[in-house]
């Protein structure tokens, strides 16, 4: 039986169990727009694949804020004196020679000192580079990894590889799996949400391939939130039906298809009806959602935002407001870290437009008691040389820096490190499998046990590698 | 043909009976191989890297020969024995395992063992075996025989045929895509001839809409798109593909031609343009054009890409496992995976860059082009001729020359320059003589390098310039000025104005020509240019005489002292002072352009071009860097030997993507029939006979009607590779004309169908979702192929695109109303409704879409513009078509969506839909004007407009239907 099947034959059990069969009358659709095994919500708040988790979960969400482009570490967590000493000098060949390198093929390669200072920050003495005055405020509530490494030194190609930890398209992205083994806690919003930002340096694509649920049904994809248009697609009535007008559409599809449903046994009839409910109810609740009207002057302020205005630090507001309401994984991108040219000026640009909202977030998170079990992830691709490419930096994979904050994970601490020149991760290395199962496991998944079986085999995000990072965690 | 395909030397063990799958005892490839599979061959398989003990399971010599079974013996088989084992230090698989087999798969082995321990090769990598079957004149479909002997042992009987109306419906569906018109849905029903089924399966089959929905299902497969997918996913030309896709199907293509077209269409023997555009198959991949990217990197990505989907699309098998290591369950080396990816070495390809598209130049085209270049050949035929008669004049035109430009320029000072001279505070920068214009003798030039004939920028600063020059001319001659300027010019000759342009604009050459006269002596050129804002920038070029300076000067020069470019130079302008020439050159113009026109105006494809192969090498660990592995030529898995073994007696030949396609075609190959006809039963049950559709090999399940499989892999072969003949034969059986609907018995027994004891309801695709309501509608333009169309699509959804920034355009007129497998496929940004409803993206081969029920697609059908727009048509037709009652247009709306007629309740529950929204409307005339216009369509004028928007709202309450999107 493969996968589908199974949740099929749960549904089926679950349908049959409620209703019985051949069952018509009014109470019928609100039953069934419970009755889905992947969709209900159980007590305990796990409704995915799994019926009970590995472990222990110490979390039950993720944010992940993804610095596209690939956000320098050089200039933000990895403070490298030693590489401002050898400023204009060539870089050393014993780093780069036989490395993967992008932009800077066939250039000379020299050494670029960081762009910004740094300071020891907070009670944890964390080092954050000062274009992060906010973050800096919030060192001792992360927790961050200085020896992140990855194997795709293109956008795409690491994007693909940061989602579904592997380098072939087609595979699910980490929101679909933990959507597929941990359900969702919200009955009226999906729950894995996409939000997207701009500025601060060339916007870098980024396709609806990182957040497709690949082999897994589409009820696992990330839904994109807008801050232009319709904020979901196809959320909003079309001309000339008000929200009753439209009521009356959908309570009359779902009453033929109870009749429907009646007269043939087909258990997809009743999941269509909840769907249809689901729907209906997505349209108030997602306006509602984006609405910040109901969010106080001090929050707004907090953000650093006026309102819904499609930038990072409203999204970050909304990612709050999210999960607050069950989704289970918020994935924020925030497209202009890609920095060839003017890492200086580019990245004290975009660390800006990104700052506030990240430490406002953590912040919110902690004051309303959501930090200590929603995981906060942020990070790029990958990170950038060490190397100049004129006045900026090329792509780099062989280390970089993110960071934890809540989920579990300790605070205040520095783990991982590259070498004097921030070249490659040399101590406590990190592989994009690591993050995952170390993310994973928070959640109370073995990332080895999470798997769906695929062309033959036991597919799981963290392809056959991944070590849980014991050390970072509380 | 050079190949020479030998039979497979695999040895055929086992066939399959009836009574096999009742009987108790174990069959080893059935029951026992998946096990061991799944849990031994990771460390004791087919990888030899990863290999422990030096113990390998996965063939026969090494399970049975290497002393782990005894047959008979379970309490002597060590294998077993291991399993059983509580010790850490023995027991197998080891502790740290997370997969264990269950008590009832030990007890598997055990009873394997004990009955003799007989290994089987792998199914799907035997010849398929042709069941035995009553062939007695009566005798039931072949088909339904194979399915009846597993009823029968299982105790069931098969469902009920479906009504003919459900029937109608399904097969419409399942064969163009489409569904039935209801006119046709009534004949079929009232036709009570005994081939009226039969009839009615031939009319659909013999559609121009077959062929769409075979693509529609091919499509995917291929991974057929419109962008390139990686990064920017920029536009690729590739719609003739998908045209070639429908035709041969229309055409009935026999598929081992198919698979040599796609494959090798390019290397074909006077490979037709047909076949040209085939070959765009290898091209369907992913490229990147990303700036950074290395093109080593991306060939590499490309190579193992070609193998993956390669062996998935026709093989069903999964040796893109095999590119890092050995395949942990399928016999395939990493070695074979390079070897095969060498097949397409060939390819010609950049790594990094958009592939270029060739246009599609047909029989017709090409006479087209044919008789361009005739006139062409022709035109220039004269050409040559007057030029040569001219090359014989030359001695007489030169000396006429001479005689005409005797003055000549004997010296030139070049230009100086002054400047820029701030604006500040004057008014009127052109008129006001600054010391330069006032007192020129008495400033301060800077020479200045400034060429003639070129355009030169000046410092982009708001200001003025002044240029100077002294040129000597021998005797009095006009001089023909050609001038550029950014912004305003004004020149003297000899303190003279002669010329002056207040004007604003960027500099470019000739934008000013005027002729001045030159003294004999010493001339003084003084120009000035005024910068208002922005760039500045200066082009001057002159000419004395009639002659162009560069040509006076070779003149100057005696004929023996001219270089070769000199002579040619000065030929060319002898033939420009030919009227007869310039007029022959202005018809070759003219005609190249036209010919250039034309090849525009061709559709464009990716083509396979071939070329000297490139060096494949085993990537160790599939590192693209690594340039140590061992060069390897093109071969298929030694598993399969027989192209090894031609080849190796055609000389030294390497095998090229023919070679691997014939083998791919053969009858011999015991894999490409079973996998097609496996994916073929799919589309008209809903389920393969063999899951996945994707995985034959050894981590597959077995099919549990391996007869059937075998059966139709045979009849396929038999019948040449007839498709056509295939999906007749399946919809012809019972089997396929059964009831969907479960009877308790068989929701309990056979919940999943898998014995085939009825047929299957299931959502349509995503193309044929919205195919269906733009037919119920009658909105749909059934034009077949072209380019692919744009319909509605949110505005701003392609904002996260970039290199360049885009945006939707959506078509106009027809090209709205298209199927939807020609929809623009943005693999980056599919359409979000065909997202919705589970199209793949198509970066990879995908043989089975997931069927998902979400509420996305609920919020689609509600409110994307396409169904609105579909629901208010429809509602059109209702009130033109649908009868005079209430009733009847209800249940004619019925008959039209669903192919039956309305149930009293149905109708009830549409009535009080009508009666509310009929009175909403009335009251509220600007909702029902926006309701109705939706979409591009204009809004009828016959019909009453309340009456209309309320019976809009009926027919989306039709469109929404779980029925109405269903096959059942």
């Amino acid at each position: 039986m493969n996968f589908a099947e199974q949740i099929q034959l749960l549904r089926r059990r679950t349908f049959l169990g409620q209703v019985g069969r051949g069952v018509g009358g009014v109470a019928l659709a609100s039953m069934l727009a419970e009755s889905q095994a992947a969709d209900a919500v159980r007590p305990d708040g796990w409704n995915g694949a799994l019926t009970q988790p590995h472990f222990p979960a110490k979390a039950k969400r993720v944010i992940f804020l993804c610095m596209a482009g690939g956000m320098s570490h050089l200039e933000t967590f990895d403070h490298k004196p030693k590489l401002a000493e050898m400023h204009g000098q060539p870089m050393p060949a014993s780093y780069t020679a036989g490395q993967p390198i992008a932009q800077l093929q066939n250039s000379e390669l020299k050494c670029f000192a960081p762009q910004h200072s740094f300071s020891q920050c907070g009670e944890s003495g964390l080092e954050i580079a000062d274009v992060f005055p906010h973050l800096q405020k919030q060192a001792d509530e992360l927790c961050i990894v200085r020896s992140m490494t990855t194997k795709a030194i293109n956008h795409d190609p690491a994007h693909t590889f940061m989602n579904t930890g592997s380098l072939i398209s087609g595979r699910p992205s980490m929101g679909a799996w933990l959507l597929y083994g941990l359900g969702k806690e919200t009955t009226d919003l999906p729950g894995f949400v996409v939000l997207t930002s701009v500025g601060g340096g060339q916007s870098q694509p980024i396709a609806a391939r990182q957040w497709h649920s690949g082999f897994l049904p589409s009820k696992y994809q990330g839904v994109q939130f807008h801050s232009q248009g319709d904020p979901v697609l196809y959320v909003r009535n079309p001309a000339g039906v008000d929200r009753d007008r439209q009521h009356d559409i959908v309570n009359a599809t779902n009453q033929l298809n109870q009749i429907h449903g009646s007269l043939v046994d087909d258990p997809e009839v009743a999941t269509r009806i909840s769907q249809y409910e689901l729907a209906f109810r997505m349209q108030d609740s997602i306006p509602a959602l984006v609405d910040l009207s109901d969010e106080t002057q001090a929050t707004l302020d907090l953000y650093g935002t006026p309102g819904a205005d499609g930038s990072f630090a409203s999204n970050c507001l909304l990612a709050r407001r999210l999960v607050e309401r069950g989704v289970r994984f918020v994935q924020l991108y925030h497209r202009g870290w890609d920095h060839h040219g003017g890492v200086k000026n580019g990245v004290a640009t975009t660390a800006k437009l990104v700052d506030q909202g990240t430490a406002a977030l953590i912040t919110d998170l902690k004051n309303r008691g959501l930090l200590e079990d929603t995981i906060v992830v942020f990070t790029g691709e990958f990170g950038r040389t060490p190397m100049a490419q004129g006045s900026g930096r090329d792509h780099h994979i062989k280390g970089f820096s993110m960071f934890w904050a809540g989920g579990g994970f300790k605070p205040g601490m520095t783990y991982g490190a590259t070498d004097e020149l921030g070249y490659n991760a040399v101590e406590n290395v990190l592989s994009v499998h690591d993050m995952h199962a170390t993310m994973l496991h928070q959640l109370g998944i073995d990332h080895k046990k999470l798997t769906v079986r695929f062309q033959g085999r036991d597919y799981r995000l963290t392809d056959v590698h991944g070590n849980i990072v014991n050390e970072i965690l509380a | 043909m050079r190949l020479l395909i030998r039979s497979l030397a695999l040895s055929i063990v086992f066939c399959f009976t009836a009574a096999d799958a009742q009987d108790a005892t174990v069959d080893f490839d059935q029951d026992v191989q998946p096990i061991l599979s799944n849990y031994c061959f990771e460390c004791h398989g087919p990888d030899q890297d990863s290999r422990e003990a030096d113990l390998r399971f996965d063939t026969q010599d090494g399970l049975l020969e290497s002393g782990v079974i005894q047959p008979n013996r379970p309490d002597d088989s060590n294998l077993l024995q291991r399993i059983l084992s509580d010790d850490p230090d023995l027991q197998m698989p080891p502790p740290s395992k997370e997969k264990r087999p269950t008590a009832e798969e030990i007890q598997t082995i055990k009873d394997w063992i004990s009955s003799g321990a007989q290994w089987e090769t792998h199914w799907s990598f035997t010849s398929p075996e042709r069941p035995a079957l009553d062939e007695s004149p009566n005798a039931a479909h072949p088909i339904d025989q194979l399915i009846q002997k597993r009823l029968t042992a299982n105790g069931l009987s098969p469902s009920p045929a479906a009504d003919r109306a459900t029937l109608a419906r399904r097969l419409a569906f399942d064969l163009t895509g489409l569904p039935p018109d209801y006119s046709e849905v009534a004949k079929f029903v009232a036709d009570d001839s005994p081939n009226a089924y039969e009839r009615y399966v031939d009319q659909l089959l013999h559609s121009p809409h077959y062929g769409e929905r075979m693509a529609i299902y091919w499509l995917d497969v291929v991974r057929f798109a419109d962008s390139n997918g990686y990064h920017s996913d920029e536009p690729r030309s590739i719609a003739p593909f998908r045209d070639y896709i429908i035709e041969s199907f229309n055409q009935n293509v026999p598929y081992d031609q198919l698979i040599v077209e796609h494959l090798a269409g390019d290397l074909l023997p006077n490979a037709t343009v047909r076949q040209k555009v085939a070959s765009g198959f290898n091209m369907l991949l992913q490229t990147t054009n990303e700036g950074g990217a290395q093109a080593k990197e991306y060939l590499a990505k490309y190579a193992a890409d070609r193998v993956r989907n390669t062996g998935t699309i026709f093989l069903g098998l999964t040796l893109g496992c095999a590119e890092c290591h050995d395949h942990k369950f399928d016999p395939f080396t990493t070695k074979e995976f390079y070897q095969f990816a060498a097949f397409f070495a060939d390819i010609q390809e950049q790594g990094v860059g958009n592939p270029p598209a060739h246009p599609v130049i047909e029989p017709d085209d090409q006479q087209t082009l044919d008789e361009f270049d005739a006139q062409l050949a022709e035109l220039k035929g004269k050409a040559k001729l007057l030029s040569d008669s001219l090359a014989q004049q030359t001695a007489d035109w030169e000396a006429a020359l001479a005689e005409e430009n005797a003055a000549q320029l004997t010296a030139d000072s070049g230009w100086s320059i002054i400047g820029p001279i701030s604006l500040d505070g004057v008014d009127n920068p052109l008129q006001h003589a600054w010391p330069a214009e006032s007192d020129p003798d008495n400033v301060d030039w800077q020479s200045k390098p400034l060429a003639d004939g070129q355009v030169h920028a000046l410092p982009e600063t708001p200001g003025v310039f002044y240029l100077r020059r002294t040129v000597t001319a021998s005797a009095e001659t006009p001089m023909q000025v050609q001038l550029g300027s950014d912004d305003a010019v004004k020149v003297w000759v000899n303190a003279k104005v002669v010329h002056q342009n207040d004007v604003r604009r960027g500099v470019a050459a000739n934008q000013d020509q005027f002729s001045v006269q030159l003294n004999a002596g010493a001339n003084s050129i003084l120009v000035k240019i005024v910068n208002y804002s922005g760039g500045a920038g200066f082009y001057f070029q002159a000419e004395t005489g009639s002659l162009p300076t560069a040509i006076a000067a070779i003149l100057q020069k005696s004929s023996s002292d001219r270089s070769e470019e000199e002579r040619q130079q000065l030929a060319k302008y002898h033939r420009s002072q030919s009227d007869e020439w310039n007029s022959l050159q202005t018809e070759i113009e003219s005609a190249e352009r036209q010919r250039q026109q034309f090849v525009d105006s061709l559709p464009k494809t990716l083509m396979t071009v071939s070329t000297q192969p490139r060096t494949m090498r085993i990537l160790a660990r599939g590192n693209w860097m690594d340039d140590s592995g061992e060069e390897v030529q093109p071969a298929v898995p030694s598993i399969f030997q027989s192209l090894n073994d031609a080849t190796a007696t055609s000389e030294n030949e390497r095998p090229n993507r023919l070679d691997l396609a014939h083998w791919i075609a053969s009858n011999q190959n015991p894999l490409t029939a079973r996998v097609f006809v496996n994916r073929l039963w799919k589309l008209y049950f809903g389920k393969g006979l063999a899951e996945p559709l994707d995985d034959l090999g050894a981590q597959g399940t077995r099919p549990i009607q391996p007869e059937l499989l075998d059966w139709l892999a045979i009849e396929f072969m038999e019948s040449n590779w007839d498709v056509r003949h295939m999906v007749k034969t399946i919809v012809m059986s019972q089997a396929y004309q059964q009831t969907s609907v479960r009877s308790e018995q068989l929701a309990k027994v056979d919940p999943y169908n898998r014995l085939l004891a009825r047929q299957a309801s299931f959502r349509l695709d995503a193309e044929m979702v919205r195919d269906n309501a733009l037919a119920i509608s009658g909105l749909l333009v059934r034009t077949i192929g072209g380019e692919s169309v744009k319909p509605y699509q949110p505005k701003g959804y392609w904002r996260h695109m970039n290199f360049p920034v885009r945006e939707w355009q959506a078509d106009e007129g027809d090209n709205l109303y298209r199927r939807g497998l020609y929809t623009w496929w943005q693999r980056m940004f599919l359409h979000p409704s065909m997202l919705a409803f589970d199209a793949p993206s198509r970066e990879e081969c995908t043989v089975e879409r997931a069927r998902s029920n979400t509420p996305q697609q609920a919020l689609v059908l509600l409110n994307d513009p396409t169904y609105v727009e579909s629901a208010r048509q429809f509602a059109r037709r209702v009130l033109t078509e649908g009868g005079d009652s209430m009733e009847a247009k209800l249940n004619w709306a019925f008959q039209t969506a669903v192919a039956r007629s309305i149930r009293a309740e149905e109708q009830s529950v549409l009535l009080d839909l009508i009666a509310k929204h009929t009175a909403e409307f009335q009251s509220e005339s600007d909702s029902a004007d926006a309701i109705l216009n939706v979409g591009a369509s204009p809004v009828p004028d016959d019909v009453d407009k309340v009456e209309l928007a309320a019976w809009t709202s009926v027919c989306r309450v039709i469109l929404n239907l779980h029925e109405t999107i269903t096959r059942r």
